[in-house]
C-alpha cells in the first residue's frame, strides 16, 4: 500500500508498503531516516520514540498505515522542531513561562558544562538544548538509547519546565538505558532545564 | 494481509461484518508486538485510529462513558475523579508512550488476564457497549471475561465504548511487578468503596484465567461493614476484619507458575494489596466522612 | 576526583588542552544526539536483501531431515542455505574452540540454534519462506546441570572432542577445569576458630545491549566480500569468518559501523558468517537485523553457577583457608568458557590475603543457552559468592564487617592463591573505608515532597503497592577483584598507526586503529592521548576496520590500557621522527635542538625549560610522518593445571559499594535507594568518561541483584523468557543515584598508570544489594537474582 505523511515538516510518501510494517520500519528503511532506533520492537524500551501529531510514541507499535496523514517528529527533526518552538514562543523547550518549582540549581546542573575541544564530527550543526545538555553531561555512550530519551526528555521539558528528579524518572521511565546507569541522562535534563529557565 | 482504513463508525461496522476475522488496532501496543514478533498474521487489519468518537468521553450522568481508544494518560490527567481506580491502573500501564496509544478498549479486546484496566473496571462496575452491524448491547464487564484472552465478543461485534459507575467513594488499584516502571503485572488488585449502596467491590488480575472479582470476600466485607456500624460510624476496621478479607481475597485466586511469578506468591500478594488497599480506601472513607460530620 | 597517589611523571602533554585528564567531550556525541551515527543495523544499500535465520524449536535433537524447496520456490527468495551448502570444508568456528557449526550439522545441541538461511528481497518474505523450512528432529535427552552432564551414561554433548582441554577434565561434557591449591586448606581448618559454609547460586544474566546483532554484506568484485559489522573485536572475527566462506584475510573487508552496546555479548559471532554467506551465494548486499526476541538466542550470556564455599576465621578474624567450587553452565558451545573459568578460579577468594586455598572451577557442557563472556567475566559469580561468605564469617567472628573485610584486605605485595605477587597499589580497605565514609541518604524520602507518600520513591514504584507499609531499609557492603586485560599467557597486544601532517594550515594528527568503540569512550581518550603525546589541538580519529593491524577485543577492562597504549607508543614513535626531521630541517638554528629534552606542545617545538624552538607547520611543511605499531603489556603465563599456580594476570581492577535499599516486606518489593562506588582507576584519562562507566557496570549489578534472569525450562532446555517483557533490565526509576569516589594510585607499568575500569564496578554492586536485602529481611539469600517470592517465602 501507499502511506504518506509528514516527517520533520517534510511531506513523506511511500509506497510497495507491506500492511504489517511498523512506522519505525517505514522511517529506518524507506524514507531514509534511522534516527529512531529498533531496540525491541515491543514498546519496552522507547528507542523508537518519537511524537506522533505531538505525542511521544513507540513508532514500533504504530502500523504504518496509520501514520496516513499524520505529522511525525523524529530525533533527525528535532533540533528544528525546537528551534521553530523558540521563534514561536521564545523558548527551546518551549514551557519557559511557568516560573519556580524545585528543579537543580544552576551550579549544580554546569558542574558538567565542560565544553569539548574536538566535536571533530558533526561541528557546527546547531542542535536542540536537550541535545546539547546530553553531549555535555556525558548522558550518551553507545547511544542507541539517545534519541528516543531526548524525544521523551524534550516533550516532558515541554510540559513541565522545573521537574523535580521524579518528575524526570517518571516522564523517562519507558526508555531504556544499558550503558550509562542514567546518571547522567538525570544531569543532562537537570542541565537542560537549568539553562532554560536561566535563559528565560 | 489488507490494511483496513474506515473512516466512521459505521463503516468501521460494515467491515468487520464483512471480515470478521478482521484484527482491530488502535494504540496498537497488543497488535503490533504479535506482528513484529511474527507471533500472528492476520489477513485483515481494521485501523480505528480514524474514528475521532472512539477517542472521547462523556461524564454526564451516573457513569462516564469512555470511548474505547482513549488514551491512558488522558484518563489519569481527566478523569481521576470519576474513576480514581482505572485512573491509578492506567498510571501503572507500561510506559507513557504505551499510555499514550493504548485505551481500554484494546485491554478488554486482549482479554489478557494481565491487562491492567480490568481489575479496576470490575471493582467500580462497568459496562461493556459492544456494537455489530445487527445492533449494540451492553456486556456486564462481570459477564466479558470468558477465558484466557477470550471475551463475550461476537465475531462482528467491536467495542465502542465502556460504560463505568463514576465513583461514589474511594477507590484504589495496586499492582505487583518486579520493575518499578515498565512492568507487566505479576498479579494486581483493584477495590471500590460504593457508600451509597454500601458495598464494596473488588477485581483481581493476573492470577486467574480472567480477571475475578473476589465475591466471597465483598459479601464478608459487605457484611462486616454493615454489622459493625461502619458506613455510620466511620470506626478503624479491626485487623481481624482487614485480614479475614485479604485471606477470601487470596482464596478467590486461581493462580499459576509462570516465568513472571509463583502461584503461591501470587495468593499472597493478592491478600497483602486487600489488606492495605483496604486500608487506604477506608482511611480516605473516614476521612471524608468526618469532614463531612464536621460541616454539619 | 579523589586522592592522586604517586603521580607518574608525565612532562610531554601537559600544556596541551583537551589532552588526558580532561572531560573532553566525545568526538561522536553530535552524530549520536541527531541520529545520524550510522550503527550496523542502520545500513542501507542499494538492491540490498534480508537474510533470516531459522532456529531450532528444541534444545538437543538429531535432525533427520530439512526440506527446503518450498522456501526456495517462494517468490523474492533469492537463497536458501543449510550446512550441506556450507563453500568449504571449514563448517565450524569458536573464539577458542572450534566447536560451533555455522550451520547445524546432524544434530541441535540448544534452543534457538542456527539451522538454515534465507536472502529474499523483504524481511517479511524472508521470515515467511524461513517458515516454510521442513525440519524434522527427532528429539533426544537434554544435558542441563552437572547432574545430568557426568550421569553414568550421559549422552556426550559434543563427541571426539579433540580441543586442547580435553586432556585434562574429568569429563568430555566438562569444557575446562582449573583447580587453585595453595598451602593446605585441609590443615588450615583445623586452625580455625569459626567456619562457615555456603552454597549460592548465580543466574544467566543477558548483556542486553539495546542495539540488536546487524550488518550488511556486500559482495566485492574481486570475489570478496566487505562487512559493515557491529563487534568487540574486528580481527578476531575475521579469523573465524575468512577460512568459513574459503577467502584469504584480505578478501574480507572489515569496518566497524556503530555498535549499540556490547557488554561481552558481541565477542562471539552471531550474524557474521550468515550475512556474507548470502551476499556472496547471491552476488547482492545482505542486510541480516536480529530483532529482540531472537538476540536472546542470537549471542552468549552471563555462564549461570553453581557456588559451594568454605571460609575459616580466627578468633581475632583473620581468614584461616577458603575451599570453594565453582560449576560454571557453559551450555552447548564452549565460547569463552575456558578463560572465564580461569578467572573465577584465581580470582575466587576475592581480593584478600588466605594463604590456604582450595579452589576447583569447572565449566559444563549442556544443552543450555551457549554461555560467554560479560563483563566481569567469572569474576562476577565468585564475589556474589565470597562477599556472602564475608558477611557470615565476620557475623561469627562478632566483627563489623566492613572492618572485617579491611583486616584481610590484599594490599600492594601481596600473595594472590595462584602465588603471584600484586605488584602495584590495591587499596581495597581504602576503598571500603571511602564508601563507608559517604554521608547517607536520608530515611523516608518517600515523605519529603508531602503528606501524601510519593509512589515513585517507594518500593514497587508507580504500581502503588505500599505507602510505606512494610518497608524496611537496609545496608551492605563489598569489594571485589578483577583482572584487567587477557591473562594465562594470552598474546594480548593492539596496534595503532598514527599519522601527523599539516592540513590546511595547522598540524593534524590522525589515529587509526581497529578498536572497536562500543560506547565506552576510546575514541574520545584516544584523541586525547594523541593531543598530549604531539601537543595537536586538531585529531581525526579514522573509523575502525580491518586495513590496521588487531587492537584486540574490547573487553576485559582492557581498551583504554593496552589500545590506548599502543596509540600512546605510536604517538610516541612520530614525535621521534618528528623531532628527527626537526632536527635534520631546523638543527643549525638552535643549539637547543641537539642539546635539551624537546616537547611538542600547543603546535610547536619546545625545550623542556618552555622555549620555543619552531612551529609544527615549519618543521613539517608537506611533510607526512606515519607510524604504525603493536604495543604490548607484560606477559603473562598459563596457570598450572594441577595447582592454578602462576602469575597469569596483568593488572587488578578494585572497587567496592556500598547499597542502600528498601525493601517491601511483605510484598518482597525492593527499592535501592542508593549504590555509592569507590573505585582506584589508577589514572582518570576522561573523568566524565570513568565516572560513566562505574555508574554502568554498577547498574548491571543492580539488575542481575534483584531482576534479570533468563529462564531456562530444566525439562526442555528452553528458554521462557526471550523478551523484555519478561527479561527486565532497570529502569531510569529502579536506578538509584550512584555517588562515585574515584581514587587514582597510579600502576607504574601501565600506560599514564593507569588501570583498566569498565568491569570492576559490575562485581561489587550485585552481593552489596544482596547484603543489603540480608540486612533489612535478616532472611539469609543464597541466589542473585532475589525475586519477590524468596523474600516472602512463596517460591
Amino acid at each position: 500500500m501507499r502511506v504518506s505523511f509528514t516527517v520533520n515538516g517534510r511531506r513523506q510518501e511511500a509506497d510497495d508498503v507491506w500492511e504489517g510494517e511498523s512506522l519505525l520500519y517505514v522511517l529506518r528503511e524507506r524514507l531514509g531516516l534511522p534516527g529512531s532506533k529498533n531496540a525491541c520492537e515491543q514498546g519496552e524500551c522507547g528507542s523508537c520514540t518519537v511524537r506522533l501529531d505531538g505525542v511521544p510514541v513507540c513508532s514500533c507499535l504504530v502500523a504504518a498505515g496509520q501514520a496516513e496523514g499524520r505529522e511525525i517528529v523524529t530525533v533527525e527533526g528535532l533540533a528544528d522542531f525546537a528551534r521553530q518552538r523558540s521563534e514561536h514562543t521564545g523558548c527551546a523547550t518551549g514551557a519557559c513561562n511557568s516560573v519556580g518549582g524545585d528543579g537543580i540549581s544552576l551550579d549544580e546542573a554546569q558542574r558538567w558544562a565542560a565544553k569539548g575541544q574536538d566535536s571533530q564530527t558533526g561541528e557546527g550543526a546547531e542542535l536542540s538544548p536537550v541535545q546539547q545538555a546530553f553531549i555535555d553531561a556525558g548522558a550518551v555512550q553507545c547511544g542507541f538509547c539517545t534519541p528516543g530519551l531526548l524525544i521523551a526528555a524534550d516533550e516532558m521539558l515541554e510540559r513541565n519546565p522545573n521537574p523535580t528528579d521524579a518528575d524526570i524518572r517518571e516522564a523517562l521511565s519507558g526508555n531504556l538505558c544499558r550503558c550509562t546507569g542514567y546518571e547522567k541522562i538525570m544531569d543532562a535534563v537537570r542541565l537542560a532545564a537549568a539553562r532554560q529557565s536561566e535563559a528565560v | 494481509m489488507d490494511f483496513l482504513r474506515p473512516a466512521s463508525w459505521e463503516e468501521a461496522l460494515a467491515a468487520k461484518a464483512e471480515h470478521p476475522t478482521a484484527v482491530p488496532i488502535a494504540g496498537g501496543t497488543d497488535v503490533m508486538v504479535e506482528i513484529n514478533f511474527d507471533h500472528r498474521r492476520p489477513e485483515y487489519l481494521l485501523d480505528l485510529t480514524r474514528i475521532g468518537e472512539l477517542g472521547e468521553w462523556e461524564a454526564g450522568g451516573e457513569s462516564v462513558r469512555l470511548g474505547a481508544s482513549v488514551p491512558y494518560t488522558r484518563i489519569m490527567e481527566n478523569l481521576r475523579r470519576e474513576l480514581p481506580g482505572l485512573a491509578l491502573a492506567s498510571h501503572t500501564v507500561a510506559s507513557p508512550q504505551i499510555r499514550n496509544r493504548g485505551g481500554v478498549g484494546g485491554n478488554l479486546g486482549t482479554a489478557s488476564p494481565a491487562g491492567d484496566a480490568h481489575p479496576a473496571l470490575l471493582a467500580a462496575g462497568a459496562e461493556v457497549e459492544a456494537e455489530s452491524v445487527r445492533g449494540s448491547r451492553l456486556i456486564p464487564i462481570d459477564d466479558f471475561y470468558t477465558g484466557v484472552k477470550r471475551n463475550a465478543l461476537a465475531p462482528d461485534e467491536l467495542i465502542r465504548a465502556v460504560r463505568i459507575k463514576k465513583a461514589d467513594g474511594p477507590q484504589q488499584f495496586s499492582k505487583v511487578g518486579t520493575r518499578n516502571a515498565m512492568v507487566i503485572a505479576v498479579c494486581a488488585f483493584g477495590l471500590a468503596l460504593h457508600p451509597e449502596t454500601r458495598t464494596v467491590r473488588t477485581g483481581i488480575g493476573s492470577a486467574a484465567p480472567t480477571p475475578v472479582r473476589a465475591r466471597a470476600a465483598e459479601e464478608f466485607l459487605n457484611a462486616a461493614l454493615d454489622e459493625g456500624g461502619f458506613w455510620d460510624n466511620g470506626k478503624i476496621i479491626t485487623p481481624s476484619v482487614a485480614k479475614q478479607f485479604a485471606t477470601l481475597c487470596s482464596a478467590a485466586c486461581n493462580p499459576i507458575d509462570d516465568v513472571r511469578g509463583t502461584a503461591s506468591y501470587r495468593r499472597h500478594a493478592v491478600g497483602v494489596m486487600a489488606r492495605r488497599t483496604l486500608t487506604w480506601t477506608w482511611e480516605s472513607y473516614r476521612g471524608t466522612a468526618a469532614r463531612t460530620e464536621g460541616v454539619a | 576526583m579523589g586522592t592522586t597517589g604517586t603521580p607518574t611523571n608525565i612532562t610531554q602533554g601537559s600544556g596541551t588542552r583537551g589532552g588526558i585528564g580532561e572531560s573532553t567531550l566525545r568526538p561522536d556525541g553530535t552524530l549520536k544526539v541527531t541520529g545520524e551515527f550510522a550503527y550496523s543495523s542502520d545500513m542501507w544499500h542499494e538492491d540490498m536483501l534480508w537474510g533470516q535465520i531459522l532456529r531450532s524449536t528444541v534444545a538437543h535433537a538429531e535432525i533427520v531431515s530439512i526440506d527446503t524447496a518450498e522456501a526456495l520456490a517462494t517468490p523474492g527468495v533469492y537463497a536458501v542455505m543449510t550446512y550441506d551448502d556450507l563453500p568449504t570444508e571449514v563448517r565450524h568456528y569458536g573464539l577458542e574452540i572450534q566447536d560451533t557449526p555455522v550451520l547445524a550439522h546432524g544434530k541441535v545441541r540448544h534452543h534457538g540454534e542456527p539451522v538454515a538461511i534465507v536472502a529474499a528481497d523483504h524481511p517479511e518474505t524472508a521470515r515467511r519462506a524461513a517458515a516454510k523450512i521442513k525440519v524434522e528432529y527427532r528429539e533426544l535427552p537434554v544435558i542441563t546441570d552437572e547432574a545430568s552432564a557426568t550421569a553414568p551414561g550421559a549422552v556426550l554433548v559434543h563427541e571426539g572432542r579433540t580441543d586442547h582441554h580435553i586432556g585434562h577434565v574429568p569429563h568430555p561434557n566438562i569444557v575446562h577445569r582449573q583447580p587453585i591449591v595453595r598451602g593446605d586448606a585441609g590443615q588450615a581448618a583445623l586452625g580455625a576458630d569459626f567456619v562457615v559454609r555456603g552454597e549460592y547460586t548465580f543466574g544467566m544474566q543477558d548483556q542486553a545491549f539495546l542495539g540488536p546483532e546487524s550488518g550488511l554484506a556486500v559482495p566485492a568484485e574481486d570475489g570478496g566480500v566487505e562487512l559493515y559489522i557491529a563487534t568487540q573485536w574486528l580481527h578476531s572475527d575475521l579469523r573465524q569468518i575468512a577460512p568459513v566462506l574459503g577467502l584469504p584475510e584480505d578478501k574480507v573487508r572489515m569496518t566497524l559501523s556503530g555498535v549499540g552496546g556490547a557488554f561481552g555479548g558481541r565477542e562471539d559471532l552471531s550474524m557474521q558468517i550468515h550475512a556474507c554467506l548470502l551476499a556472496l551465494r547471491t552476488g547482492k548486499p545482505v542486510k541480516i537485523v536480529y530483532n529482540r526476541f531472537e538476540s536472546f538466542f542470537g549471542h552468549v550470556h552471563r555462564h549461570p553457577a553453581k557456588l559451594t564455599y568454605e571460609h575459616g576465621a580466627t578468633k581475632d578474624g583473620r581468614l584461616t583457608h577458603v575451599k570453594a567450587r565453582i560449576v560454571l553452565d557453559g551450555g552447548a558451545y564452549a565460547s569463552a568458557s575456558p578463560a572465564v573459568v580461569g578467572n573465577a578460579s584465581s580470582l575466587g577468594i576475592g581480593p584478600y590475603v588466605v594463604d590456604d586455598v582450595d579452589i576447583e572451577a569447572i565449566a559444563l557442557y549442556t544443552n543450555n543457552p551457549p554461555c560467554g563472556a560479560m563483563r566481569g567475566f567469572g569474576a562476577v559469580q565468585a564475589c556474589f559468592a565470597y562477599e556472602a561468605q564475608m558477611d557470615k564469617l565476620a557475623d561469627a567472628v562478632g566483627m563489623d564487617r566492613v572492618a572485617f573485610r579491611q583486616l584481610n584486605a590484599m594490599e600492594q605485595g601481596s600473595l594472590l592463591p595462584t602465588g603471584q605477587r600484586v605488584d602495584s597499589p590495591a587499596p581495597v580497605a581504602e576503598l571500603l573505608r571511602r564508601v563507608k565514609a559517604m554521608p547517607l541518604p536520608p530515611e523516608r524520602q518517600w515523605l519529603s515532597a508531602g503528606e501524601d507518600a510519593d509512589v515513585r520513591q517507594l518500593p514497587g514504584g508507580l504500581s502503588n503497592t505500599t505507602h510505606g507499609e512494610g518497608v524496611v531499609r537496609g545496608i551492605g557492603y563489598a569489594v571485589g577483584i578483577k583482572n584487567v586485560g587477557f591473562s594465562e599467557g594470552f598474546d594480548d597486544y593492539s596496534t595503532a598507526r598514527v599519522r601527523m601532517e599539516v592540513v590546511g594550515g595547522v598540524p593534524v594528527a590522525t589515529v587509526h586503529t581497529a578498536m572497536a568503540e562500543v560506547g565506552q569512550g576510546g575514541v574520545t581518550v584516544h584523541a586525547q592521548i594523541a593531543r598530549t603525546e604531539l601537543g595537536v589541538a586538531q585529531v581525526t580519529i579514522q573509523p575502525a576496520d580491518t586495513r590496521v593491524g588487531s587492537a584486540g577485543s574490547t573487553s576485559a577492562s582492557r581498551q583504554t590500557y593496552v589500545t590506548g597504549g599502543a596509540v600512546k607508543n605510536s604517538c610516541e614513535l612520530v614525535r621521534e621522527k618528528v623531532l628527527e626531521i626537526g632536527r635534520r630541517k631546523l638543527g643549525t638554528y638552535h643549539p637547543a635542538w641537539a642539546t635539551a629534552e624537546l616537547l611538542l606542545e600547543g603546535g610547536k617545538v619546545v625545550t623542556d625549560g618552555g622555549e620555543v624552538l619552531a612551529d609544527l607547520v615549519d618543521v613539517l611543511e608537506d611533510e607526512a610522518v606515519e607510524v604504525e605499531a603493536e604495543w604490548r603489556h607484560r606477559p603473562t603465563e598459563p596457570f598450572d593445571l594441577r595447582t592454578g599456580q602462576g602469575d597469569g594476570h596483568v593488572q587488578y581492577s578494585f572497587a567496592a559499594h556500598r547499597a542502600v535499599v528498601e525493601v517491601d516486606t511483605e510484598l518482597g518489593l525492593v527499592k535501592v535507594i542508593e549504590l555509592a562506588c569507590a573505585q582506584d582507576v589508577g589514572k582518570a584519562l576522561n573523568p566524565l568518561s570513568v565516572v560513566g562507566q562505574i555508574q554502568g557496570g554498577t547498574t548491571q549489578g543492580l539488575g542481575v541483584a534483584v531482576m534479570e534472569e533468563i529462564i531456562v525450562d530444566p525439562k526442555t532446555a528452553k528458554v521462557r523468557n526471550p523478551s523484555f517483557t519478561d527479561y527486565l533490565i532497570p529502569t531510569i526509576l529502579d536506578t538509584p543515584t550512584i555517588p562515585v569516589d574515584v581514587l587514582e594510585l597510579a600502576d607504574d607499568h601501565a600506560p599514564y598508570g593507569l588501570r583498566g575500569i569498565g568491569e570492576a564496578p559490575t562485581l561489587s554492586s550485585t552481593p552489596a544489594v544482596l547484603a543489603a536485602i540480608r540486612n533489612a529481611t535478616g532472611l539469609q539469600l543464597d541466589r542473585t537474582p532475589v525475586r519477590p517470592e524468596h523474600l516472602t517465602g512463596t517460591a
